[in-house]
């Protein structure tokens, strides 16, 4: 079996607050192939978006450590492409500008001097085209609707050319059909480049329908990894054929089980948070 | 009731409105004269009643005509030394001819010409500082907090108490046997520049300081370069505080430098005002009269021009200007 692509180690994340160390994350350990789409799924609060943040770059451990490609993440960078859960395209920039400044980003690692320029036209509109958004290319932000604001948001992900495209809750914010209809473009996308993915989600649905592995989270503080479910659906998958299916309908009970018995929520006016004041007294 | 038979004749209600937008202004103004007339009249001073409007508008009619007269004499002037100059180069063609330039006195419009090149002057050289050191304090809290407190302590300084330290610093360092600039220019530029451009550092550093998480973000996985991240992610974020911080300094420019021009005899409208003051005659008030409504209208004009460029500069067309 060949090295993981994606190699979390120990991983634990402390946040600093007036009244002590908040213990958000510990032990967490996960390894991930090339190729797979791994859905990180669990309660608000339990730390899906630490673990995205630390993969990304943008905050760095407290503990652990996580490995990609070889190499340790030691801040953001464009192999490590994250997808917002609010679009964050610029607003002052067109369509085909936010994608653009994506791809001159990473343009001199692929071509040198008087080619960059065709090689970043030809790359923009190819993935202007991938996501269907071309006639819409010099439309700003707030002319088009929240759906296509997340395509163009994908779309700036992946023509960086990630190693591993970090999603975070990225059609959280939008209308159910179309999340839907957003889910199959992007389950097309990744037949296509088989891009390594990791994304955040609430919806058991979208989880079972779009990932190969589903890791579910504990609730926070100190969370970590629950249980992990292989989902071997065959793809191309259709939502409408897999609503029937057997296997489909185990999974989703699983994962089910999973956050609604085993994890169920705190009953409300008990304090969810609790402060880890006496780490150090531990290690004395 | 509604009716889907569309009418070519306005609305009522869309007439009304309309002429709201005009009537209502209208009507403000014209109170306000009648209120200034009735009141102007009962105001008994050493130099005449206070003038009215009927005054103001007379005298402001003959400054008009001052200035066009003053422009022939100046014409008058140069054509005289021309005719002699040609004279005496006929006579022998080696003479040495001198070129004076005339030397009038300068009107109310080329005050209000001087006003407007100083506080221009005074406001970019404030726009040039303020701006990028707001970006810097903006993008740094260590610089922030450490230079927070001396700006909120020099931001209320009145001009009139930096002008002498000004005035005297100028003479002292400003020593040239030809100066580019006139001291009394330099003095009110600097005074003008020192008292605007707080608002402008304040409210860049702001706005540099609110923009969005998630765009810093973008950013930084994008690794952008830090004058990329200044040009494409900073800078368009704060456009709309950094213009709000500019026409608040505009304003005070504006304000600080008729006060610059009273006090230290720079010449513009403020000297203008004094000059009359000083003057003493019975046309004195209606000039200084016209002086103050001129003072006001040029700063709207200022004010005006700052939001179409703010329109014109900003990438958020919806967004409400007033």
């Amino acid at each position: 079996m060949s090295k993981p692509l994606l190699d979390l180690t120990q991983l634990g994340m402390r946040f600093p607050t007036p009244n002590g160390e908040f213990l958000a994350l510990k032990n967490v350990n996960l390894q991930i192939n090339k190729g797979k789409f791994i859905s990180l799924i669990g309660h608000s609060g339990c730390g899906k978006s630490t673990v995205l943040n630390l993969v990304a770059g943008l905050h760095l451990p407290t503990d652990g450590g996580v490995i990609v490609d070889g190499r340790e993440v030691a801040g953001p960078g464009p192999e490590r492409a994250v997808v917002f859960q609010h679009h964050s395209l610029l607003p002052w920039l067109t369509v085909y500008q936010n994608v653009e400044l994506a791809v001159k980003q990473i343009a001199d690692q692929y071509k040198q001097g008087a080619e960059t320029k065709v090689w970043v036209k030809q790359q923009v509109e190819h993935y202007l085209d991938l996501i269907q958004m071309t006639n819409a290319a010099d439309k700003k932000p707030d002319e088009i609707s929240g759906g296509m604001k997340q395509r163009v948001g994908i779309a700036r992900a992946l023509a960086l050319r990630p190693k591993v495209l970090l999603m975070d809750e990225p059609f959280g914010a939008l209308d159910a059909l179309t999340r839907a209809h957003l889910q199959d473009s992007l389950m097309k996308i990744q037949a296509e480049l088989n891009n390594t993915v990791i994304m955040i989600t609430h919806d058991v649905d979208e989880a079972v329908l779009l990932s190969d592995k589903i890791v579910m989270m504990t609730n926070g503080p100190a969370a970590t990894i629950g249980e992990v479910l292989e989902i071997n659906l065959p793809r191309p998958r259709n939502r409408v054929a897999l609503a029937d299916d057997p296997n489909y309908q185990k999974y989703r009970q699983s994962v089910l089980r999973f956050l609604y018995e085993k994890q169920s929520k705190a009953a409300p006016g008990k304090p969810v948070k609790e402060h880890t004041t006496s780490v150090p007294a531990k290690s004395a | 009731m509604s009716s889907n038979v569309i009418s070519l004749i306005p609305s009522k209600q869309m007439v009304a409105n309309k002429s709201k937008l005009m009537l209502l202004p209208l009507i403000g103004i014209l109170i306000f004269l009648m209120f200034w007339h009735l009141s102007a009249r009962e105001v008994q001073t050493s130099l005449g009643t206070l003038p009215g409007p009927s005054q103001t508008y007379q005298q402001f009619t003959k400054l008009v005509v001052e200035h066009f007269d003053e422009r022939e004499k100046g014409h008058a002037f140069i054509e005289r030394q021309e005719k002699r100059n040609a004279e005496k180069l006929a006579k022998n063609p080696d003479a040495k001819v001198k070129i004076r330039p005339y030397t009038g006195k300068p009107t109310f419009f080329d005050q209000i010409l001087t006003s407007l090149v100083t506080v221009s002057a005074g406001f970019l050289l404030a726009t040039a500082i303020a701006i990028p050191l707001g970006i810097v304090l903006g993008l740094n809290q260590g610089v922030y907090q450490a230079f927070n407190p001396i700006i909120q302590l020099l931001k209320p300084v009145s001009p009139l108490a930096w002008l002498p330290i000004v005035t005297m610093v100028v003479s002292a360092t400003y020593v040239s046997d030809d100066p580019m600039f006139a001291k009394s220019f330099v003095n009110s530029l600097l005074t003008v520049a020192l008292c605007s451009l707080w608002p402008t550092l304040i409210n860049t550093a702001v706005g540099v300081t609110s923009v969005d998480k998630d765009l810093v973000n973008v950013s930084k996985v994008l690794q952008l370069s830090w004058w990329q991240h200044i040009r494409v992610i900073v800078l368009p974020s704060a456009i709309p505080m950094i213009f709000t911080g500019l026409r608040l300094s505009l304003g005070i420019a504006w304000m600080v430098l008729i006060a610059a021009e009273m006090l230290a005899q720079n010449p513009g409208l403020g000297k203008f005002v004094w000059d009359e003051f000083q003057n003493g005659s019975s046309a004195s008030l209606g000039r200084i009269m016209v002086a103050v409504i001129t003072i006001g209208f040029i700063g709207l004009l200022l004010d005006r021009g700052m939001l179409q460029l703010q329109k014109w500069l900003s990438w958020n067309k919806q967004q409400a200007l007033r």
